[in-house]
């Protein structure tokens, strides 16, 4: 795999032109890859995320008819012959349509076959909830992905995240899942640093020091939890944000140096609380630290339910950074 | 018999014959293994269809590749994976195709070009796609060749890739192997137009249904979709009509069978078939059976390898999971 370190440089971009940023650079450096989904060559993408890319790269990048499974199936076949397709699913509650290929054959290529054959594909893919979005393109389903042993499961919840992990997904030997959140992608120009060298798939990042307890979060509701521990400091709780950007591989060593030196974990999700990823945090960092918790391991997510389409009761079940401050402040009063 | 049959010459009905002795042979004794437990677990045998893999495969080149379905023994053994290399993966041994992690139902082989089963109905016809779609991008005119049985017809994973292929222009040879039964079920019941090769109408694609059990009639049919393919004019539809002389899986009683079916099936069969047709070229009965010991020989030392090699190293049962 060519790790070409291009000049590096700082540019304003917004998270879906990050993205697009990293589709650019994959398809000019590594001849390998191609580029397809519903919508994604002419018309740029719904989200115009592969906007131009087409124009730049012919025939590497092209619109497929609305056919999951094919799509996927035929980025398990490319990827075990030879090439690095991307995939763009729409939403991510289209993926369930396809399943199969990402569970059942994607997963399976290298461990069935002895390592004789590999399967490196990226699926782009975008989850969250905007209001008035319906039950069936609002789901959060990472911890879905996060179960399958043979998948990489990477959820962007900065600009810098859009464009470094999806060009580490592009670069990783495995099937890998990038899920990106629609509520981000036209959001204020932040900086990112373009070009330089790619990371390899993994690691959490600290946004923010604290020493009373720790947070953490990924992708939209990173947001949430940035804003609480901002709300927090005011009340005089110094609280840690972490990042969690990668699944699988998960950033244990980082999360467990937090918690050992705060004693205190909240998981805040967009995804439903029962099964989701705080689920296993919480039962991984309990049984790791149990005897330096000061508070038992709170998760914070969406209540189970379906999603409703009205923006009042979508507000009803989805945290937001309030939640997140009162439950924290709650915490430190129960801690001992 | 039918033309192409008849019409093959001496020598290359001999190979035809061996090699489908090979395939048989291989399932007899993977019979035996199971019923002695030394196999375990799901075993789907491809007994009577063993013309369309090797006429299919006599079409292709080395550097084709094949996608099958969990009933692939035969279509790897016609790609020319050593026997004894897949008696190891059914085996549980380190010296398997795939050390132990496929089994019967999903191995792969892709050094010899066959990129394996698929346990999943279908399935394996979309992975096929990509491969498809590698040889074009490549454009060095390779061709990929995806199997299933005529019950995936029924699958949603095959009518995407058909016309996937389709409007893609994609070098990829569809064959169905039509063996009338989906699993357990007879296709017939299943479907209202029971033609299932005029289905490649509706993608605009050509399909054609042959003779499964003369392994000629398939390698000519194939060898003009091939040809075509290698040329850039896209995909192409084969409904190979053959029996399965055995159950779906190990073990089906089979009570689904009208009586008299595999009594009738077994004058149709293609091992049975060529044999006539050799004869009827002045070969001698006994030096076909001369031939099948030879191959007998050849399969049970396969067995006897496989069976003295080591079993998987459980040390590394999580090897391989990630790059």
């Amino acid at each position: 795999m060519p790790n070409k370190n291009t000049q590096a440089q700082t540019l304003e971009l917004t998270y879906a032109q990050a993205a697009n940023a990293a589709l650019h650079r994959s398809l000019t450096e590594v001849p390998e890859t191609i580029l397809y989904g519903e919508d994604v060559a002419k018309p740029g993408g719904i989200f115009g995320v592969t906007k131009n890319l087409k124009e730049t790269f012919g025939e590497r990048v092209f619109d497929t008819p609305i056919s999951e499974t094919a799509m996927l199936g035929a980025a398990v076949g490319a990827a075990m012959t030879g090439l690095r397709p991307i995939v763009e699913i729409m939403w991510i509650d289209f993926s369930l349509v396809a399943m199969d290929q990402i569970v059942n054959q994607a997963a399976n290529v290298r461990y069935v076959s002895a390592g004789r054959l590999q399967a490196p594909l990226t699926i782009r893919t975008q989850q969250g909830h905007l209001p008035g979005s319906c039950a069936q393109h609002s789901q959060n389903l990472e911890a879905l992905y996060a179960h399958i042993p043979g998948l990489r499961v990477g959820l962007a919840a900065t600009a810098q995240d859009a464009y470094s992990m999806l060009l580490s997904a592009i670069h990783c030997d495995d099937p890998t899942l990038i899920i990106e959140n629609r509520g981000l992608y036209h959001g204020e120009k932040q900086e990112v640093r373009v070009g330089g060298a790619i990371d390899p798939i993994g690691g959490a990042t600290v946004m923010r020091p604290g020493t009373d307890l720790t947070i953490l979060s990924w992708s939209a509701m990173l947001h949430q939890a940035l804003a609480a521990a901002e709300r927090l400091g005011e009340r005089g709780i110094s609280a840690e944000v972490i990042n969690a950007r990668w699944l699988n591989p998960f950033d244990w060593d980082t999360l467990l140096a937090s918690v050992r030196k705060t004693g205190r974990l909240i998981v805040a999700h967009e995804a439903v609380i029962t099964g989701g990823f705080g689920a296993e945090v919480a039962a991984r960092v309990s049984s790791e630290l149990f005897g330096q918790l000061r508070a038992p391991v709170e998760r914070i997510g969406t209540l189970d339910c379906r999603i409703p389409s009205a923006p009042h009761l979508q507000k009803a079940l989805i945290p937001d950074a309030a939640q997140i401050t009162e439950r924290a402040a709650a915490l430190m009063l129960k801690s001992h | 018999m039918s033309d192409d049959l008849a019409s093959t010459s001496r020598s290359a009905l001999m190979k035809y014959l061996k090699a489908m002795h090979r395939i048989r042979l291989f399932e007899e004794k993977v019979t035996e293994l199971r019923k002695q437990q030394i196999i375990v677990g799901s075993v789907h045998l491809c007994i009577g269809q063993e013309a369309i893999y090797v006429g299919a495969r006599a079409a292709i080149n080395n550097d084709d590749r094949v996608f099958a379905t969990y009933r692939g023994h035969g279509w790897g053994l016609a790609c020319g994976v050593p026997a004894a290399a897949l008696f190891a993966e059914l085996l549980g041994r380190e010296t398997g195709v795939c050390k132990g992690r496929g089994g019967s139902a999903q191995l792969s082989a892709a050094d010899w070009g066959f990129y394996g089963e698929n346990s999943i109905v279908g399935a394996g016809v979309a992975i096929a796609l990509g491969a498809a779609l590698s040889a074009k991008i490549e454009g060095e005119g390779k061709v990929v060749l995806t199997a299933f049985g005529e019950g995936a017809m029924n699958q949603g994973a095959v009518h995407e890739s058909m016309n996937f292929a389709a409007y893609q222009d994609l070098p990829l040879i569809f064959v169905c192997e039509n063996n009338t039964y989906s699993e357990l079920t007879p296709t017939s019941e299943m479907v209202r137009m029971n033609d299932l090769y005029r289905r490649a109408d509706s993608y605009g694609i050509p399909g054609v249904r042959v003779d499964g059990n003369d392994p000629e009639a398939v390698r000519r049919v194939m060898s003009g979709f091939v040809q075509a393919a290698r040329a850039g004019k896209g995909p192409a539809l084969i409904e190979a009509t053959t029996q399965r002389l055995v159950g779906h899986y190990y073990g089906d009683l089979q009570s689904y069978r009208p009586k008299g079916e595999l009594t009738e099936a077994k004058k149709t069969e293609p091992i049975y078939l060529a044999r006539i047709a050799l004869q009827d070229t002045g070969v001698a009965a006994e030096e076909l059976d001369q031939l099948e010991s030879k191959v007998r020989n050849e399969i049970e030392a396969a067995a006897e390898e496989a069976l003295a090699a080591p079993l998987a190293d459980v040390n590394q049962v999580r090897e391989h999971l990630y790059a």
